[in-house]
């Protein structure tokens, strides 16, 4: 008995790191006989529809839906690019870099404009906003901030209320939160007054959007920034006690990507998983199946305030830059 | 027109073939050069960008309390932006440590270095292009030096080249159809003196011998001035012949006449019948070699001026008469009437000796071949052609082979004791030939021949 706890306890830390997923679900295809590994910081509630699809019109494939973090992708991929056939992520910057490293295989199948594409390996399938959340009934009769330097105003005018309820991402565990970060460093100064607004009323910090949400809805939190507006308006659906705000000054859109592992074993079905979700997210009649908001299509150019797939998104990622970059933030957050 | 010339080569063909052949070479090697230099081109594009992303990075390099900090901007690598979508790497390196990017770039250790080094190397199996440039931070008591090294793959910059190809191609094609053109005009310019030459002399009349006077290019001048000399040549052995034919005919019929005048004088002296029966053998034979003589001469000067015919106008009514006048001797011997039937003259142009040999020749037969007292008749009509017919009561030719008769020395065979050479209708059918007209023979029905002569 002994000996089989020993063993127990043996194996949980390597049973617990094969276990480290968010979330992992497996689904089958009506004649599946062959597997695709879908490795994805998207929840799957969100993106069941485009694998569902894929299956309904693939029935002889199953697919293998891993979660977990942004950062925690780019790791396991670059540890084990054999594992995985496809790679799903809303950090583009990460997912730029692996591309650029040589991770990802050329899909010269696939037709997509030059702005949501980079090398013909690596397509954007949507175009999310960072949001603020706020708690509803805590703004009561207050008028709501439009923009990050209301927000601002509005903080400093009651610093008693926010005090401890304030959620943001922590940009050193999120991969998407150092994304959004970074960009709103780059594109004004206000970010940083917002942040050290922020880190002097102890806010709090987040791994994910969800948890943020949860926490506005419920009044733990009264205000979070920088919340993935897609998850947001979803929950929105059915719980009205917070407020989604798109910043008026600049607004940040991030598109979500997806790539398929230079290593792969199966390329013709993944460069068709590829496709399908691309058809999914930029047709207008199959985007009302999707529970991801589609690829925001205007004209020939993406929106100016998308983040643009290009080189520069490896700027933070260097060593000495996310150094530099999170040293700063934690001054100014964790003061 | 070339017949019987023996032909190598063309010189049109020689001079087009060497045009086209030099712009195609020309054409390639505009098209080698103006590539090499344009890949040169894009090749510095690429490395001046390339070389301000690090100066940009190794701008932001500073010492902070002893640590190396690199907050470089994100335009560093937002320039390295590319159609293609090239991929990007980067090494910066403290004194040989590599302090942040990627490992194994072609990284160029500390030494003195005036300005930015590039490379062309390969990495993660690719081909890349690489900056490098080196910059020393100096702190309170330490020096330490900084290595950036940017490098980016060359997919953008191969478009391009492949681009800048196909429109150098392009061009180049284009001019090397101009040239083309160009070369086929030139070819037909260069050509043309030769072929306003060739047309001139094939133009010219007949007895046209002068120089070419026209102007010719000067590669020209030699050949031209050959065949001046050639054709001054030809010009004066052609007066000689004909001078030597005129002197010839004279030199042989004067002294025939002679002896035919001795033999006739000594005819009526001889009384011996034997005697008698010689000198009449004599004199017709001295009558025959004057008649083949004169034939001879008529058909060599027939022959002769055939080719090339001095056509004047002349009034065949007119040049026959004369032609009687001459005759009527020889008429007035046999006691032959010779009758002229014409209304108006008949101009024709012609050459008139040859028409008055001809139609001497057609006479001379009718009077040889008629019996005495009887009657000749030369009608001379204008329409539908210009025609002389000739009517004598004399034996008419032999029914069979009478086509025959016109060929050299070819005779009927009913007129056996009758002087002739068979040349005198050959004669008047060459003549005819010569103006473009023809000669009948038939038989009248009443007997005697009927000979037209028409133009």
């Amino acid at each position: 008995m002994r000996y089989i706890l020993a063993l127990i306890l043996c194996f949980l830390p390597s049973f617990s790191i094969a276990q480290e997923w968010e979330d992992k679900q497996l689904f089958q295809g009506e004649n599946a006989r062959k597997t695709l590994r879908v490795l994805s910081s998207t929840d799957t509630a969100f993106f069941a529809p485009i694998v569902e699809q894929f299956l309904a019109r693939n029935p002889d494939w199953s697919i293998e839906y891993l979660v977990t973090s942004t950062a925690q992708i780019d790791q396991l991929l670059r540890e084990d690019p054999d594992r995985f056939d496809i790679v799903i992520s809303s950090a583009m910057d990460l997912q730029l870099k692996l591309v650029n490293d040589g991770f990802a295989r050329a899909l010269p199948g696939i037709a997509h404009p030059s702005w949501a594409q980079w090398r013909g390996r690596l397509f954007a399938f949507t175009t999310e906003p960072a949001t603020i959340v706020i708690n509803k009934a805590a703004f009561n009769g207050k008028p709501i901030p439009q923009t990050r330097q209301e927000l601002i105003l509005a903080l400093r005018q009651e610093p008693d209320l926010f005090r401890g309820r304030i959620g943001t991402y922590d940009v050193r565990q999120s991969g998407l939160g150092y994304l959004f970060a970074t960009q709103d460093a780059r594109a004004s100064e206000t970010f940083w007054r917002l942040t050290e607004i922020m880190g002097s009323l102890d806010a709090r910090l987040y791994c994910c959007s969800g948890e943020m949400i949860d926490d506005v809805a419920s009044g733990k939190l009264l205000v979070a920034y920088n919340v993935l507006g897609s998850y947001a308006a979803t929950r929105q659906l059915n719980d009205d006690r917070f407020e989604i705000i798109l910043p008026s000054d600049f607004p940040t859109m991030m598109m979500r990507t997806g790539f398929v592992s230079k290593h792969t074993q199966h390329p013709d079905a993944a460069e068709a998983f590829i496709q399908n979700m691309i058809d999914i997210q930029t047709s207008g009649a199959g985007a009302g199946s999707s529970r991801l908001p589609p690829l925001y299509q205007t004209s020939e150019t993406a929106s100016p305030s998308v983040i643009v797939l290009e080189p520069a998104l490896m700027t933070y990622l260097d060593k000495l830059k996310r150094r530099t970059f999170v040293k700063e933030w934690m001054n100014a957050v964790i003061q | 027109m070339a017949e019987g010339v023996n032909v190598t080569g063309s010189l049109r063909n020689r001079l087009a073939v060497s045009l086209i052949g030099g712009a195609a070479v020309l054409t390639i090697l505009l098209f080698i050069v103006v590539r090499a230099y344009a890949a040169q081109i894009a090749q510095q594009g690429q490395d001046s960008i390339l070389a301000a992303s690090v100066s940009s990075i190794l701008d932001a390099a500073i010492l902070r309390e002893g640590t190396v900090e690199v907050d470089f901007p994100y335009a560093s690598f937002s320039m390295l932006s590319t159609d293609a979508d090239d991929r990007v790497f980067y090494a910066i390196y403290q004194d040989d440590k590599l302090l942040s990017g990627y490992e194994g770039l072609p990284h160029t250790p500390e030494g003195a270095m005036a300005r930015t080094v590039h490379q062309t190397a390969s990495y993660d199996g690719v081909a890349i292009r690489s900056a490098t440039d080196v910059r020393t931070l100096v702190g309170a008591d330490t020096r330490t030096i900084i290595s950036v090294t940017v490098a980016q793959t060359q997919d953008a910059l191969q478009v391009t080249l492949a681009d800048i190809s196909r429109n150098v191609a392009l061009y180049g094609t284009g001019f090397f159809l101009l040239s083309v053109l160009l070369s086929f005009w030139a070819t037909a310019t260069t050509i043309n003196p030769l072929k306003r030459l060739t047309s001139s002399v094939t133009k010219r009349g007949p007895k046209d011998l002068s120089p070419v006077a026209s102007p010719v290019p000067v590669e020209m001048a030699s050949l031209v001035a050959s065949l001046n000399r050639l054709m001054g040549r030809l010009d004066t052995s052609l007066h000689q012949s004909e001078d030597f034919i005129a002197e010839a005919a004279h030199r042989v019929r004067t002294p025939l006449a002679t002896v035919r005048s001795h033999a006739e004088a000594t005819l009526q002296r001889v009384d011996r019948d034997e005697n008698r029966q010689a000198m009449r053998a004599m004199i017709r034979a001295i009558d025959e070699s004057s008649r083949a003589a004169g034939q001879l001469l008529d058909h060599a000067m027939t022959t002769f001026r055939a080719d090339h015919l001095e056509r004047t106008s002349i009034d065949l009514v007119e040049l026959l008469n004369e032609l009687v006048l001459r005759l009527s001797p020889v008429a007035e011997m046999k006691d032959i009437n010779l009758t002229i039937i014409a209304d108006e003259p008949v101009i024709v142009e012609g050459d008139s000796i040859l028409l008055q040999n001809g139609i001497r020749n057609l006479i001379d037969n009718a009077l040889k071949y008629s019996p005495a007292e009887s009657d000749i008749t030369i009608r001379v009509a204008a329409s539908p052609r210009p025609s002389i017919q000739i009517r004598d009561q004399g034996p008419g030719f032999p029914s069979e082979g009478i086509e025959d008769l016109l060929t050299r020395f070819s005779r009927g065979d009913n007129v056996k004791g009758i002087i002739g050479s068979g040349l005198g209708l050959t004669i008047a059918q060459d003549v005819a030939i010569a103006h473009g007209g023809e000669i009948s023979l038939e038989n009248q029905p009443g007997g005697g021949a009927c000979v037209t002569f028409s133009l």
